[in-house]
């Protein structure tokens, strides 16, 4: 697969495979990650500290002092050469529940007329899509997924909200999201989502990960309260939402 | 003496927080690594406080922390230029920094203000924080690390537990033989990973001219003011990851440096990255400061990054014990702050041995 080499500074480099959304790069760049991390792992990668998969590149951080690009570059050149052969992975189907009523949805009237539609279409719209996890960040636990139905295609919001509540799902540029923290944000608030996508005590502290499968669910009001009051006393399993694990069905195959 | 050893925050001053080397492998699930801002102060303090380097520390901006001990004995330690300033039995008094102290008891310990730069290390010997996903060091947005597990920078009333010092340990200091010379060579950069997303000129403008710090300067990056950087095309990519030192140009023209704090990915082309050597004296700039850039490639930027850690280990290897009679050091050390005649971290800087 065509890609790019790009200095990303002295400490990371970046193999940026195209510059679109698309899931054909992704599974590239997912690929690259794996075969990194086997290698990283293995102790084969001296110096090297992490990568960071994106949409449509990965980004390897490094310790300068241990290798530089001129080094590493050799090593990572037979992966990526490797990576037209790979087939995706398949990751985890999620179905989490979001309330679209009320407080919950503060976005949801002015989207659905700016798209001449009524606000039970946008629901069933948003909610009738599964869509691909394509990567995490720019906040810890951050999904940004994909890809919207056509129709609920928008911009960004022209003023950004200095604060966005923490669970809200939003959809931005043909994507959807849930904010894990409160913090400022461009997207439309349609929902929000009960379920913690990030906990520092948990082995693994993000909910999802790049190459999941999320569907939303609606709740009501009534029943986002229940959840969330549950999730809180620690009475609810989040994993509970994981309806389908690929990779733990290939290990009881194995 | 069975009161607990702890030291409390009277003040943070403008900003404080515990910081280590920072929180590693997790930028793929969206967490930054956080961590010291200056990697060379914190060694240096930890050195100073008979610490091992990466420990944590308390890094604070702009001056103000007061911090006084109880309980026992509390060594700690001072890296940047700063004014500090101790109460102790000897009345209030200037010290000079780059040296470990002993506070007993009620005594305390301010940051006055900072000389040069806008940040201090302080490492307090005993100083033990609870790593969370493998650092100590504070990550706000998440709650990640800080003081006894709050997530949070240090608010004033904080208590940290330590490990009791002896009181032996007073006089049993260290300083270190030579401040580190101020540097004041420009910013390098290495061009990339979008410089393509600019006019032809935009890579010349970012070295050619003076950019200004602006009032947005923290943790998380620092917005600079100065000419104008064109995009070719949109001021927008998908988004990709940042790294720190990312320069980050949104639609305005206008770069803004992304630090320890930062987001790991961004939606701006990003022009150019600074080298990890100068990330300690970027952040160190205080609003309204100018500095500049210039270019270097990668291979040449780490480098530099070997020479400056060769550096680090130098100073660190300077660290020598205070004199015995320490006390007349600190009443030099003191008279050159009040007198102004001699700046006790100048040129004229010499060790007292």
């Amino acid at each position: 697969m065509s890609h790019r080499i790009l200095d990303a500074g002295d400490a990371a480099l970046t193999i940026e495979f195209g510059n679109v959304i698309d899931p054909a790069l992704l599974a590239a760049v997912n690929a690259l990650d794996a075969a990194i991390l086997r290698l990283q792992h293995g102790g084969g990668l001296p110096g090297v500290i992490e990568s960071m998969p994106t949409f449509r590149s990965l980004t390897v951080f490094f310790d300068p002092l241990v290798t530089d690009r001129d080094t590493l570059l050799p090593a990572l050149q037979p992966l990526i050469d490797a990576v037209e052969h790979c087939t995706p992975t398949d990751g985890r189907h999620w179905q989490l529940p979001v309330c679209y009523e009320g407080e919950a949805a503060p976005d949801l009237a002015e989207v659905a007329s700016t798209l001449g539609i009524d606000a039970a279409e946008v629901v069933a719209l948003h909610s009738g899509t599964e869509y691909l996890v394509y990567m995490l960040g720019f906040l810890p636990g951050f999904p940004f997924m994909g890809d919207l139905a056509e129709r609920l295609h928008l911009p960004r919001r022209s003023q950004p909200r200095v604060r966005v509540p923490a669970g809200s799902v939003a959809i931005a540029t043909g994507l959807t999201a849930i904010y894990p923290w409160e913090s400022p944000g461009g997207w439309h608030l349609l929902g929000r989502c009960p379920v913690p996508l990030f906990d520092a005590r948990r082995a693994s502290p993000s909910l999802l990960a790049a190459g999941d499968k999320v569907r939303f669910v609606p709740v009501s009001a009534d029943e986002y309260r229940t959840l969330e009051a549950g999730l809180r006393r620690g009475e609810i399993d989040p994993m509970q939402w994981c309806v389908a694990d690929a990779s733990s069905a290939r290990e009881a195959a194995a | 003496m069975n009161a607990r050893t702890e030291l409390e925050i009277v003040s943070p001053g403008a900003f404080a927080s515990i910081q280590d080397d920072g929180r590693r492998g997790f930028r793929r699930i969206g967490v930054p690594w956080a961590g010291v801002l200056d990697r060379q102060l914190m060694r240096i303090a930890n050195a100073l406080a008979g610490r091992p380097e990466y420990a944590p520390v308390i890094e604070c901006f702009d001056g103000g922390l007061h911090v006084v001990a109880h309980g026992g004995a509390v060594k700690l330690a001072v890296a940047g230029d700063a004014v500090v300033e101790i109460d102790d039995t000897g009345g209030r008094r200037q010290l000079a920094p780059w040296r470990s102290l002993t506070l007993a008891a009620g005594e305390a310990l301010r940051i006055r203000k900072m000389d040069n730069g806008r940040i201090a290390m302080v490492a307090v010997a005993g100083l033990d924080v609870a790593a969370v996903m493998g650092s100590a060091s504070t990550y706000a947005r998440a709650g990640l690390g800080g003081a006894n597990g709050s997530g949070r920078a240090l608010t004033t009333g904080t208590r940290l537990a330590l490990a009791p010092a002896t009181d032996e340990s007073r006089g049993l200091d260290r300083v270190l033989a030579q401040a580190p010379a101020a540097d004041t060579r420009p910013i390098r950069v290495v061009p990339g990973p979008q410089a393509d997303h600019f006019g032809t000129d935009a890579l010349a403008t970012l070295v050619s001219g003076n950019y200004r710090v602006s009032a947005e300067a923290d943790r998380m990056g620092i917005r600079l003011e100065g000419a104008r950087l064109e995009h070719a095309g949109a001021a927008e990519i998908v988004s990709d990851a940042t790294v720190p030192g990312s320069i980050q140009v949104p639609g305005a023209g206008q770069p803004i440096v992304l630090l320890a704090d930062a987001q790991t990915a961004g939606g701006y082309p990003k022009i150019a990255t600074v080298i990890t050597a100068d990330l300690g004296r970027l952040a160190a700039l205080r609003p309204g400061q100018t500095l500049r850039f210039a270019a270097v490639t990668a291979t040449e930027g780490a480098r530099i990054a070997r020479a400056t850690e060769a550096e680090t280990r130098a100073l660190i290897a300077s660290i020598r014990p205070l004199p015995a009679d320490g006390v007349d050091l600190v009443a030099l050390y003191s008279s050159n702050l009040v007198d102004g005649v001699v700046h006790a971290l100048g040129p004229e800087y010499r060790p007292l041995y």
